[in-house]
């Protein structure tokens, strides 16, 4: 800093060109820079996921519940129905979706877990497993079997992160009463086993007959995956459980429900 | 970069700190709504599901 010369004008000196110290700034600054970028990642997946999917899980409740209330051949839900009564009139396509397998990405069905009340509480269950279906409530393997049917009727969803329904899936215990409640039907399956130690590559847990391929199905089986370790990908942890009764839901809801929409 | 930044934003300082502070928020509403929703499938965390070959790990190399 002392060292300029007396012949330079009166003007403030530029500073020193420390080129190394340019260096060492800027590389700080970016690595500063990448944990600020990181720590945000994390207030995203912890955080954020949690608030968008708690919107997306009511919503899409309330679009099943509504569906249900409507008549069986729904033309396509473009709001402008509400023509009160003899709404049929335009051609109605004869599209019954009961049975068959809902288009991908469809919610069909809500799940009720008294276990897990706090988080499985109507929550729905669309058709397919992949990521954007599971941040808007459970997904039901699309190979596998619909609720009730024989073979199994297989559901993932998540364990941390986007509202993490399954947070507390390690309190499940056999016996433990399932609710699936379809537009007609409340299923109810009893669990009946776990494996807290599976690998992200055995799809046999979601076979007609787990573990057994090829063999003809005769029970009506339940399977429920999740990740493990919570906030990791290295394994799966799997439910399974056996469908007990099936209600109309014209009846009253089935014992251990109780304030259900 | 960052000391290149304040120098380049307008005005006197309350101003100056007051569109940091905008410029990094918009910045984050950037990054919530279209990068990280974009970058997060394509990491390998939140995996629930039993798949056949997730990302060719299940191939023996040879």
């Amino acid at each position: 800093m002392s060292t300029h010369e007396t012949r330079a004008p009166a003007r403030t000196p530029a500073p020193p060109r420390d080129t190394v110290r340019t260096v060492v700034r800027s590389v700080g600054e970016v690595f500063m820079t990448l944990g600020v970028l990181l720590l945000l990642m994390c207030v995203y997946q912890l955080w954020w996921t949690n608030v968008e999917s708690a919107q997306a899980i009511t919503a899409s409740r309330d679009e099943i519940v509504k569906s249900w209330h409507q008549p069986l051949p729904t033309p396509s839900p473009t709001t402008s129905a509400s023509a009160s009564s003899s709404s049929t009139g335009t051609a109605a396509p004869t599209a019954t979706r009961a049975p068959a397998s809902p288009a991908y990405g469809t919610g069909f069905a809500l799940l009720y877990i008294p276990r897990l009340r706090d988080k499985v509480w109507g929550l729905p269950i669309h058709q397919g497993t992949s990521k954007d279906v599971l941040a808007q409530g459970a997904g039901h393997y699309k190979e596998t079997q619909m609720p009730g049917e024989v073979g199994n009727f297989a559901i993932a969803a998540h364990r941390s992160t986007h509202d993490e329904p399954f947070a507390n899936f390690p309190d499940l215990q056999a016996g433990d009463k399932v609710y699936v409640q379809t537009r007609t039907t409340w299923f109810v399956y009893t669990l009946t086993k776990d494996d807290p130690n599976l690998s992200p590559t055995d799809v046999w847990v979601v076979e007609p007959v787990p573990g057994h391929p090829g063999t003809t199905p005769s029970q009506k089986l339940l399977t429920m995956t999740t990740c493990t370790p919570r906030y990791g990908s290295t394994g799966r942890w799997a439910w399974w459980g056996v469908l007990s009764s099936t209600i109309p839901t014209t009846s009253p809801a089935p014992d251990g429900l109780t304030g259900t929409a | 970069m960052y000391a290149w930044m304040w120098r380049k934003l307008p005005g006197p300082w309350p101003v100056k700190a007051l569109e940091a502070l905008v410029a990094f928020a918009a910045v984050v509403l950037l990054l919530f709504t279209v990068v990280f929703p974009w970058l997060e499938p394509r990491l390998p965390f939140n995996d629930v599901t039993v798949d056949e070959t997730p990302a060719a790990t299940a191939t023996p190399t040879p």
